[in-house]
């Protein structure tokens, strides 16, 4: 029995690693675009597109990291599109972004229908469990490289925008455009700027489901981890350090289903797939609140009040 | 005298009548410029398009027009598919009248499918007859869509949460609910490729509207559309909606019971696509399985915003969509592309579209700066100013 619950446990946290990569990436993105007061909802179409571009190129130049690169410049094109839609006076950004979700789905499905059959090279992983006897252990400790590119980049967003003019700049435009404009700075130019970068991060976040976990190309790679980042940026009160707990915490909740099935508790599987989406549900519910605006929360953004 | 008044009266009736029609027929005519252009520029960048992978874009127009409005075959199954998307997208456009922004049309959809499912079965299972079970399966599924869409609405109204991620979670926690019971404790053990719930049975299921090829579930959608719009264009409930998408504070101020309007509203978007996903099981699957999960519930988001809300404009949005969609089949068969093409063309079509309200704009300043009255026009989808 006990055997058993470690073993749920050393899965959960393989699984959440795992899992929570792709969601990492993208919330950092959409982290650094909702600081500049804009959402894009599109980003599920920017992951679906990256998933497609980076197995295509990877796949033609046998090169998994020259994949990732054209999977974050396509998710920089996706953004910058988005920026500049978003720029014209009176166009929503929640719709744009949907149109966005379905044009880069659609094409992704279109342009990758012959990737179904190709086989591209993974992306390594850092095996940090060699020291134990239990296979269990070694499996997740099976770091992936992509996550660990992400735990630097968690860091390099946390000082660009508490540390640098660059960040003060972005999140002046996302407090008050006003206050940025009378400071001579060009809100649409500093969105865009946020936008590319936040796009470039999703594509990336699309590779990996292509090239590591659940690797291959087929339509039904995402499931809607694009959105759900948008949800885990106000989960996690717009701080990268926090969007990068609540992927984990997302990672492992998602993990739990799968990892309770490996032990043989197959009753409520698709129950558990529910799980993420609950605990974002309920913890959003408890702290928030008709008076104030939640904590850290940019006031330019309009999707939250 | 008196009769000299009358004569006066009419003829002021007569002569004010078809100039009144004449103006109507010219605003409408001026509102439809901006977004037929848009539809031309976003086929004239998917032509390009096609041209750049060595496709005759000609040609590809000529069997999407065939495919989508052409024959009267085709033309059906636009209108199949236009019906669902009438009712997913009053979702979103009852609500945005009060400025909110809410998807939870794909969650609606699928919980009100479900649920019509199983309501539908045990009441054939208990012997009665196809119009107890039609009622009982359009029934359940409506009002549970609406509870749960409401769900989000009430949310956003007593707890100060953002309806847009609200309704968005939802949209994943229903799916996995039906995932759930399909597969588990509502599975019909006959199903075997496809977990399926137990069916409904062909002698209950929705018929075609006489003369036609396509099921009642049309009159469904268009109905919900023009009730919609009585209901925002003539009713107080509607004036209270449409001023809380003006100034909610100004609402607030005047006595409007808010929150509680916040959920009605929500309760009948979600009631539309309770009712959309209830039809698709009586009229098409027979049984709740993951063909529920259609994304109609996000082109029907995107329906709305390009009708901009207004209910009655979702109907020929949802036609022109739902064309494009079908012709879909023939592009696949005759081209041989693949299915996502559709999806291509429908994305740069909304996005053309979306950029056409800059234009919408620029008309609306210039005629603001020739008329001396202040043109005030509410914004409904400004999602800011709902602060209940």
């Amino acid at each position: 029995m006990s055997a058993g619950a470690t073993g749920v446990a050393l899965a959960v946290l393989g699984g959440s690693i795992r899992v929570s990569t792709p969601f990492l990436f993208v919330s950092l993105g959409e982290c650094l675009t909702e600081k500049s007061g804009r959402v894009n909802l599109g980003l599920e179409g920017t992951l679906v597109m990256g998933a497609m571009t980076g197995y295509g190129v990877a796949y033609l130049t046998h090169s998994p990291w020259l994949g990732i690169l054209a999977a974050g410049l396509v998710g920089s094109l996706l953004g910058g599109l988005h920026a500049v839609l978003c720029a014209r006076p009176r166009v929503n950004d929640v719709a744009v972004g949907i149109a966005l979700m379905l044009f880069g789905v659609g094409l992704a499905f279109f342009i990758g229908k012959p990737l179904i059959d190709a086989t591209a090279p993974h992306l390594p992983a850092l095996s940090l469990g060699w020291w134990s006897p239990s296979s269990a252990v070694r499996s997740a400790l099976q770091i992936n490289a992509l996550f660990v590119l992400g735990l630097v980049l968690t860091g390099l967003v946390v000082v660009l925008l508490k540390r640098t003019r660059w960040g003060l700049v972005l999140r002046t435009v996302g407090e008050s455009a006003d206050a940025a404009r009378a400071m001579g700075y060009d809100v649409n130019r500093v969105r865009l700027l946020a936008t590319v970068v936040g796009g470039f991060f999703a594509g990336i976040g699309g590779s990996f489901l292509s090239l590591y976990y659940p690797g291959g190309w087929n339509e039904g790679l995402s499931s809607g981890q694009g959105l759900m980042a948008v949800a885990l940026v106000i989960f996690a009160r717009w701080d990268p350090v926090r969007c990068l707990l609540a992927s984990l915490l997302f990672g492992g909740a998602s993990a739990l289903g799968p990892a309770l099935q490996s032990v043989g508790m197959t009753s409520g599987y698709y129950l558990f797939n529910a799980a993420p989406y609950v605990l974002t549900l309920t913890i959003i519910v408890a702290t928030s609140s008709t008076r104030r605006a939640l904590g850290g929360q940019p006031a330019e953004l309009r999707m939250a009040r | 005298m008196a009769a000299g008044t009358h004569t006066h009266l009419t003829s002021v009736e007569t002569d004010a009548a078809p100039a009144a029609l004449v103006e109507t027929l010219r605003r409408t005519l001026a509102a439809l410029r901006v977004p037929l252009g848009a539809l031309v520029a976003a086929l004239l960048v998917f032509g390009v398009f096609m041209a750049v992978i060595g496709r005759n874009p000609l040609e590809i127009y000529q069997q999407m027009f065939r495919g989508s409005f052409g024959t009267w075959f085709s033309f059906q199954n636009t209108l199949l598919r236009a019906a669902p998307l009438m009712l997913t997208a009053l979702a979103t456009a009852l609500p945005g009248r009060l400025g909110l922004v809410v998807l939870g049309g794909e969650g609606g959809m699928v919980l009100g499918g479900l649920t019509a499912a199983v309501a539908g079965a045990a009441m054939k299972n208990h012997g009665h007859g196809p119009m107890a079970v039609a009622a009982a399966t359009l029934l359940t599924g409506a009002v549970v869509g609406g509870v749960w869409v409401a769900i989000g609405g009430a949310l956003r109204a007593y707890r100060g949460v953002n309806e847009t991620i609200a309704t968005l979670l939802l949209n994943y926690i229903a799916i996995a609910l039906l995932n759930h019971f399909v597969e588990g404790p509502l599975r019909d053990p006959a199903s075997l490729n496809k977990p399926s719930t137990l069916p409904i049975g062909d002698e209950n299921m929705i018929t075609s509207i006489p003369g036609l090829d396509v099921h009642w579930g049309l009159a469904w959608g268009l109905g919900a559309c023009l009730l919609g719009w009585f209901l925002m264009q003539r009713t107080l409930f509607g004036f209270s909606a449409r001023m809380i998408g003006g100034n909610v504070r100004a609402a607030l101020l005047n006595g409007l019971p808010v929150a509680r309007l916040i959920v009605l509203a929500t309760f009948l978007g979600g009631l539309c696509a309770g009712l959309a996903g209830a039809v698709e099981v009586a009229a098409i699957h027979g049984t709740a399985n993951a063909s529920l999960v259609t994304g109609y519930g996000y082109t029907g988001v995107l329906v709305a915003f390009i009708a901009r809300q207004n209910p009655l404009a979702v109907i020929p949005v949802s036609i022109v969509i739902g064309g494009i969609g079908a012709s879909g089949g023939l592009l696949q068969r005759g081209f041989d592309l693949p299915d996502a093409t559709v999806n291509v063309l429908q994305g740069i079509l909304f996005i053309a579209i979306l950029l056409s309200e800059t234009l919408h704009g620029r008309a609306k300043v210039r005629a603001k700066a020739k008329g001396p009255k202040a043109n005030v026009k509410m914004a409904p989808t400004t999602g800011g100013e709902v602060a209940a």
